[in-house]
C-alpha cells in the first residue's frame, strides 16, 4: 500500500473497487490499476484504489514524504511510519493492498490506518475461525514445530524434573515403597523436601519420577477415578485398575507426558509391585528402581535382594537404596521417605531417614535488631471502614 | 557415559515361534532395554491373548502391550460370541488389523501361535508395517538377524516337541551371545492339543559359545607364569 504523507498537497486519487474499504471512499471513479503517477497533483478526501496485490510501494512527490516499500524501514516522522509498517504488513497478510493518496492531515491518516488495520484483522480472524474446527484433547500439531526448532539448535524450556530416586521391593507381607525428597530445577533445588510417594487408594501407593507436574496431576487423577470406581463397585481397589488406568492415559500421550512412576499396594489377590515408563509400557517385578538414582538404587537391590525379607530387612533395604542413590546422584537428596503397604494397613514413615542434616547452624541464631531496615515510607489503612463498607451492599436477590 | 532412562522402553529382543508335530513351541529372551540400560532383565515377552493363543511381542514395550491387551479383549468377546475357543487364524488377523492399520504410529512386530482343533498348530509373523505371514516357523527381533543361516540348516519337518523345545532354546541363546540387546533368560511356551506349558532357561544352564569359554594360552598365562610379575616399572 502506498501513502503519501505530503505536505504541499499532492494527492493520488485512485478508486476502491473493494467492499471492504470505507463509504465514505466509495464513490471515487475507477483509475488504472497501475496508476502510479509520480507528481500527479490531484487534490481531494482520501481515496482508497485496489493496487497490484504483490507489492505496494509508495509515490513520492514533493518533500516531507515518505517513501515506503513492502519491509522498508525508511521513515521520515516515526509516530506515522509505525502505523504505516503496521498497516501495510496487516494488509500484506490479508492480501489486501491499497494505494493512498491524500492531501489531508496527518491526524486523518492515522485514523484512516487505524480503521482499515482493525477492519483488516477482523476479516482474517473471521476467516481463520470459520477454518479451524474445534477440537478435545492434545493437539500434536506443534510437535513437529518443536522438533524442528530442536534441530535448529534452540533449546526447550526447561521445567522442574524430580531428578528422583524412587525403589519398590515385595516383602514376605506386602511391598515396601521409598523415595528421596530433592525437587530439582535444572542445577537448583527447588525443593528440599518434597513428597514423591503419592496416595492412590488406601492400599495402594504411588512414587512418582520425572516432571513434578506430570505425576502429581497424573496420580491425581487415577486416584480420583480409583475412587468413583470403589464407589460404583463398593469394593477396595486393585493394583491392576490403577495400573491399567495410568497405563493408558500415558499411552495416549506418546511420551509426552513425562511421568515413571513405581506403583505398589497389597490388594484381595496378593502384593503387586510394577513400574510404568512414560510411553505407557509396564513391567511387573519383586523389586524396581526407577528415576536418575535408580542405577545406584538397582546396584544395592541387585546385591542384597531376596525373596521373603521380613519388614525390618525390607525397610533397611529400602533405606539402604535410596541413600545409594542421594549420594550418588546428583539429581537426589535430602531424605528418605518409606511406605510400608501390607494386608489392611498402610504404614507412610514420611522423612524416615534424614542423612543430610544443615550442618552449620550459627550459635548466635539470627536476629535482627532495629534500626537495621531502613523505613521509606508507612501507610496505615484501617480495616473497619472496609468491612463496614461490605456489609452495606445488598444481598444478592432471586 | 550418557544414559538416557527417558528413551523408549523398546525390546530388543529375539523371538522365535516354530511348529512341530502336533502344536508349536514359542521361545523368547527376556531383555528390556531403554537406550543403553537394561530396565527389566526378566521379562515376560510371550503374552497371553487366548487359552490357546500366545504372542511374542518385539519392538517398542509399550505399542506391544496396548496392542496385546487390545486384541485380547476383542478376542474375549468373539469367543463369547461364537461360542467355542478362537482359532488362531482369526487372532493373528486382528493383531495384524491394528498393526496395519495403525503403522503410522506403531513400532513392533509380533509371532503368533497356537493351537486349534481344525488347522493344528499354526504361526503367523505379523512384522512391522503389519503383514501377515503363515509360516511353519517365524524368527523376530533384533537378534533373529543370526538366526537365519541357522535355521536354513537346522529346521526340518515334522520334529517331535523334545525336538522343538531344544531347537528354540539354542537359537535363543546363540542369539543372545550375539546380541548386544537380547539377553537374561530364555522363555518357552508350548501350546498344543494337551494344553499350555511354560518353561523357563536361566543363564547358567545355556550351552556356552565359544566367545565365552576361557581364553586358553593367552599371553597373560605366560606373564604370570615367569618370575618378573611386573613388566612396567615406574
Amino acid at each position: 500500500m502506498s501513502m503519501i504523507l505530503s505536505s504541499t498537497g499532492f494527492a493520488q486519487s485512485m478508486t476502491k473497487t473493494d467492499p471492504f474499504l470505507f463509504p465514505p471512499f466509495a464513490a471515487a471513479a475507477p483509475a488504472s490499476a497501475k496508476d502510479r503517477a509520480l507528481g500527479a497533483n490531484k487534490s481531494g478526501p482520501i481515496k482508497i484504489f485496489k493496487h497490484d496485490p504483490t507489492r505496494f510501494d509508495v509515490t513520492s512527490c514533493g518533500s516531507g514524504q515518505v517513501r515506503i516499500v513492502p519491509g522498508s524501514t525508511r521513515s521520515i516522522t516515526r509516530p506515522f511510519s509505525v502505523s504505516i509498517a503496521a498497516w501495510s504488513s496487516s494488509v500484506r497478510i490479508g492480501q489486501l493492498n491499497y494505494r493512498v493518496g491524500s492531501n489531508s492531515s496527518i491526524q486523518d491518516l492515522i485514523r484512516l490506518t487505524y480503521l482499515q488495520k482493525r477492519a483488516t484483522v477482523e476479516k482474517l480472524m473471521a476467516r481463520f475461525a470459520a477454518d479451524a474446527p474445534t477440537r478435545g484433547g492434545f493437539s500434536f500439531d506443534l510437535c513437529q514445530r518443536n522438533e524442528m526448532l530442536l534441530k535448529k539448535g534452540n533449546q526447550l524450556p526447561t521445567f522442574r524434573k524430580t531428578g528422583t530416586t524412587i525403589v519398590g521391593l515385595v516383602f514376605e507381607d506386602g511391598v515396601i515403597l521409598g523415595a528421596d525428597t530433592r525437587a530439582t530445577e535444572g542445577p537448583i533445588v527447588a525443593d528440599k523436601n518434597c513428597e514423591k510417594i503419592h496416595y492412590m487408594a488406601p492400599n495402594i501407593y504411588c512414587c512418582g519420577a520425572g516432571t513434578a507436574a506430570d505425576t502429581e496431576a497424573v496420580t491425581d487423577m487415577v486416584s480420583s477415578q480409583l475412587q468413583l470406581h470403589r464407589y460404583a463397585t463398593g469394593r477396595e481397589s486393585r493394583v491392576i485398575t490403577a495400573l491399567t488406568l495410568l497405563k493408558s492415559h500415558l499411552f495416549s500421550y506418546q511420551g509426552y507426558v513425562s511421568a515413571a512412576l513405581v506403583l505398589g499396594g497389597v490388594d484381595i489377590t496378593g502384593p503387586h509391585l510394577h513400574t510404568v515408563y512414560p510411553h505407557g509400557s509396564t513391567d511387573t517385578l519383586p523389586f524396581a528402581t526407577m528415576g536418575s538414582g535408580s542405577l545406584a538404587a538397582m546396584a544395592v537391590f541387585e546385591s542384597k535382594f531376596r525373596e521373603g525379607l521380613t519388614r525390618d530387612e525390607g525397610i533397611k533395604l529400602v533405606s539402604e537404596a535410596i541413600c545409594s542413590g542421594i549420594f550418588n546422584d546428583l539429581g537426589s537428596g535430602s531424605n528418605v521417605d518409606v511406605c510400608v503397604i501390607t494386608r489392611g494397613q498402610t504404614e507412610y514413615l514420611r522423612n524416615h531417614q534424614l542423612p543430610n542434616p544443615r550442618t552449620y547452624v550459627s550459635s548466635r541464631g539470627y536476629n535482627f535488631l532495629k534500626g537495621h531496615t531502613e523505613v521509606l515510607s508507612t501507610k496505615i489503612t484501617p480495616l473497619k471502614s472496609k468491612v463496614e463498607a461490605a456489609a452495606e451492599v445488598d444481598a444478592m436477590e432471586e | 557415559m550418557d544414559i538416557d532412562l527417558s528413551a523408549p522402553h523398546s525390546m530388543g529382543t529375539t523371538i522365535i515361534g516354530v511348529t512341530y508335530n502336533g502344536g508349536v513351541v514359542l521361545g523368547a529372551d527376556s531383555r528390556t532395554s531403554t537406550g543403553m540400560y537394561v530396565a527389566n532383565r526378566a521379562s515376560d515377552k510371550i503374552t497371553q491373548l487366548t487359552d490357546n493363543v500366545y504372542i511374542c511381542r518385539s519392538g517398542s514395550a509399550a505399542d506391544s502391550q496396548v496392542i496385546s491387551d487390545y486384541v485380547r479383549y476383542f478376542l474375549h468377546q468373539h469367543t463369547i460370541q461364537l461360542g467355542q475357543p478362537a482359532t488362531v487364524k482369526v487372532a493373528a488377523n486382528l493383531v495384524r488389523l491394528l498393526s496395519y492399520q495403525n503403522k503410522n504410529m506403531l513400532q513392533m512386530g509380533v509371532i503368533v501361535g497356537g493351537w486349534d482343533k481344525y488347522e493344528g498348530g499354526q504361526i503367523y509373523s505379523v512384522p512391522l508395517g503389519g503383514t501377515i505371514l503363515k509360516q511353519p516357523f517365524a524368527i523376530g527381533g533384533s537378534g533373529s538377524t543370526y538366526l537365519y543361516g541357522f535355521f536354513d540348516q537346522a529346521w526340518k519337518e515334522g520334529m517331535s516337541k523334545d525336538e522343538a523345545e531344544k531347537l528354540v532354546v539354542k537359537a535363543v541363546s546363540l542369539a543372545i551371545a550375539r546380541d548386544g540387546a537380547s539377553g537374561g533368560v530364555v522363555r518357552t511356551v508350548t501350546i498344543n492339543a494337551d494344553g499350555v506349558t511354560k518353561n523357563f532357561y536361566t543363564g547358567d544352564s545355556l550351552p556356552l559359545w565359544h566367545e565365552e569359554l576361557e581364553p586358553h594360552n593367552s599371553l597373560l598365562d605366560i606373564l604370570l607364569a615367569s618370575s618378573s610379575p611386573e613388566p612396567m616399572s615406574t
